[in-house]
C-alpha cells in the first residue's frame, strides 16, 4: 500500500467524518467502523476526487467500502506505486 | 372561537440564543440593561453591500451542545434551533424517554431556512459542476431541519412540523404549538423560530427591497423602532424556543411555571407582498382575535411586545393597530421592541420575543425600546424609551407581522 496516499487518505477521513486518527486503519469500513451514512460516503468521495483530481464513476465508488481499497483505488487511478 | 374543555398550557421552560446573549439568563439581562447587539457584518464580506451591518450571535460555540460531526452537518439556523430547543428542555428539568417520547412534540419556524448552504453549494455547482455539490446540500438547506434534528437530538417523537411564514414564522410555530397542547395532540411542544440569514444574497436581496438600515458608520444606532429617524431594519439571528406543556401534566411533575399562554391571533392582509396594509387593520384584527381567543380585555393587558422593526412603514401601521384593537387603553399599555436590541431575527423573532414577554411576566419588569431619541409623530405611546422599568405585568401580548401579508399575536398570562 503506498504509504503517501495512505496518509493523505486517513487526513481526509479525519476530517470529514471526525473520527480518531488511529481508528483509521486499512481495514476500517467507512460505514460499518467509522460512522459513515450514505451521504458521509458520497462527500467523502467527492473530497477524495478533489484532493487526488481523479473521478470515481458512481458504480466505483459503491464498491469502495474501506479505507484500503479507497487508497487501491486511487494508487490505481493516479498510478503511484503500490 | 374559544372551547372551555380545551386544556392550559402553561410554558415551563425557556431557551435563547440571541445576538445580546447566548442563554436565557444573558439574554434576559441584556434586555434589562438595554445592550446593544449591533455591529458590522463579521460572517462574510459585505464591504459591496449597501447594508454592512447586523447583529449577530457573537461567540457561539454549537459543540457545548453537539458532537463535531453532528454541529457540521447542520446550517447555523438548524445549530441555534437544536441548542435553544436543548436549552429549554433542561431548563424544564424535562426528561424525554420512551413513555413519553410520543406525547412531546417540535414545532420550529424560519424565515428563510439554511441559505448559507444554499449559497455555498450554488457556487460550487457554478464553478465547478453538478458532481461538486454536497449531498448534504437539501437536508441542510430545507426550512423544516431544525424541528427534524431537534427530534433527533432529543428523542422527541410527537407531532413535529415547521411554520415557513418570514418574520411571522416563530410565533406561528408558538401559537401552532399551542393548539396542538391545547387540544390533546401532545402534552408538551418545544417551539419556536431559529434564523440564520446573515449571508450575501440574504443581504442583497433585502438591499434591494431598501428594507435594511444602512447606517453603516453608527450601527449601534441603527435598530431604532418608533424614532423619526429610523432607515429600516437591522439583521439579527438566533433562536428563540419555549417548552409549553398541557397544565396538569406540569403540575403533577411539580414544573416551574413561567406563565400561561392563553390566545393567539392570525390574519393576512390580503394586500401587497412586503408593504402592510396601510392603517393596520390586519394587525389589530391579529391582536383583537388573540385577546377574544384568551378572554381578555382591552383593560387587563400590562404589557405589548412589539413588532417594531425600525421601518417606516411597520411602526406607525403597528400603532395604529394596537390603538385600534385596543381603543383608549393603547395610551395606558406599556410597549416596546426589543428588536432595537437584538435586531430583527425574522423567523426567529418571534421565539425570542415570546421569551421575552414570557420574562416580562415572570419577573414585572419591561424591556426598553432603545435609541428612541425622537418618536415619530405617528408613533405616540408608551414604549419605555431607553432604559428598562419596574411595571406589574399580569396580561402580555407578543406581535408578528411578516412578508405575506401574516399578522400573528400571542397573548400570555400570569399563572395562577
Amino acid at each position: 500500500m503506498n504509504q503517501e496516499i495512505f496518509e493523505k487518505v486517513k487526513g481526509i477521513v479525519v476530517d470529514q467524518l471526525e473520527v480518531e486518527a488511529d481508528r483509521v486503519t486499512p481495514e476500517a469500513s467507512f460505514a460499518n467502523d467509522l460512522g459513515a451514512d450514505s451521504l458521509d460516503t458520497v462527500e467523502l468521495v467527492m473530497a477524495l476526487e478533489e484532493e487526488f483530481d481523479i473521478e470515481i464513476p458512481d458504480e466505483k465508488a459503491e464498491q469502495i467500502d474501506t479505507v484500503g481499497k479507497a487508497v487501491e483505488h486511487i494508487s490505481e487511478e493516479t498510478g503511484a506505486a503500490a | 372561537m374559544t372551547n372551555r374543555q380545551n386544556k392550559r398550557v402553561v410554558i415551563t421552560g425557556l431557551g435563547a440564543i440571541t445576538p445580546i446573549g447566548n442563554n436565557l439568563a444573558e439574554y434576559w439581562d441584556g434586555l434589562l440593561q438595554g445592550r446593544n447587539g449591533v455591529g458590522s457584518v463579521t460572517l462574510f464580506d459585505a464591504s459591496k453591500h449597501a447594508c454592512q451591518i447586523a447583529a449577530e450571535v457573537k461567540d457561539f460555540d454549537p459543540h457545548q451542545y453537539l458532537d463535531k460531526k453532528d454541529a457540521k452537518r447542520m446550517d447555523r439556523f438548524a445549530q441555534f434551533g437544536v441548542c435553544a430547543s436543548k436549552q429549554a428542555i433542561a431548563d424544564a428539568k424535562f426528561v424525554i424517554d420512551d413513555l413519553n417520547a410520543d406525547r412531546v412534540g417540535v414545532l420550529i419556524g424560519t424565515g428563510v431556512g439554511g441559505l448559507k448552504v444554499m449559497e455555498d453549494q450554488n457556487e460550487n455547482l457554478l464553478t465547478k459542476g453538478p458532481r461538486k455539490v454536497s449531498p448534504f446540500t437539501i437536508p441542510m438547506m430545507i426550512s423544516n431541519m431544525a424541528a427534524g434534528l431537534t427530534a433527533i437530538h432529543t428523542g422527541a417523537k410527537g407531532p413535529n412540523s415547521c411554520t415557513v411564514t418570514a418574520c411571522a414564522a416563530g410565533s406561528h410555530a408558538i401559537g401552532d404549538a399551542f393548539r396542538l397542547v391545547q387540544g390533546g395532540y401532545a402534552d408538551a411542544m418545544i417551539c419556536g423560530g431559529a434564523e440564520a440569514a446573515v449571508t450575501p444574497l440574504s443581504f442583497a436581496g433585502f438591499c434591494s427591497a431598501k428594507a435594511l438600515s444602512t447606517r453603516n458608520d453608527a450601527p449601534q444606532n441603527a435598530s431604532r423602532p418608533f424614532d423619526r429617524d429610523r432607515d429600516g431594519f437591522v439583521m439579527g439571528e438566533g433562536s428563540g424556543i419555549l417548552f409549553l406543556e398541557e397544565l396538569e401534566h406540569a403540575l403533577s411533575r411539580g414544573a416551574k411555571i413561567y406563565a400561561e399562554i392563553v390566545g393567539y391571533g392570525m390574519t393576512c392582509d390580503a394586500y401587497h407582498m412586503t408593504s402592510p396594509v396601510p392603517g393596520g387593520q390586519g394587525a389589530a384584527k391579529a391582536i383583537e382575535l388573540a385577546l377574544a381567543d384568551g378572554e381578555i380585555t382591552p383593560d387587563e393587558v400590562d404589557y405589548i411586545n412589539a413588532h417594531g422593526t425600525s421601518t417606516q412603514a411597520n411602526d406607525s401601521n403597528e400603532t395604529q393597530a394596537i390603538k385600534k384593537a385596543l381603543g383608549h387603553r393603547a395610551k395606558e399599555i406599556v410597549v416596546s421592541s426589543t428588536k432595537s436590541m437584538t435586531g430583527h431575527l425574522l423567523g426567529g423573532s418571534g421565539g425570542i420575543e415570546a421569551v421575552a414577554t414570557v420574562m416580562a411576566i415572570q419577573h414585572n419588569k419591561v424591556p426598553p425600546t432603545i435609541n428612541l431619541a425622537n418618536p415619530d409623530d405617528e408613533c405616540d405611546l408608551d414604549y419605555i424609551a431607553n432604559s428598562s422599568r419596574e411595571h406589574q405585568v399580569n396580561v402580555a401580548l407578543s406581535n408578528s407581522f411578516g412578508f405575506g401579508g401574516h399578522n400573528v399575536t400571542l397573548a400570555f398570562k400570569k399563572y395562577g
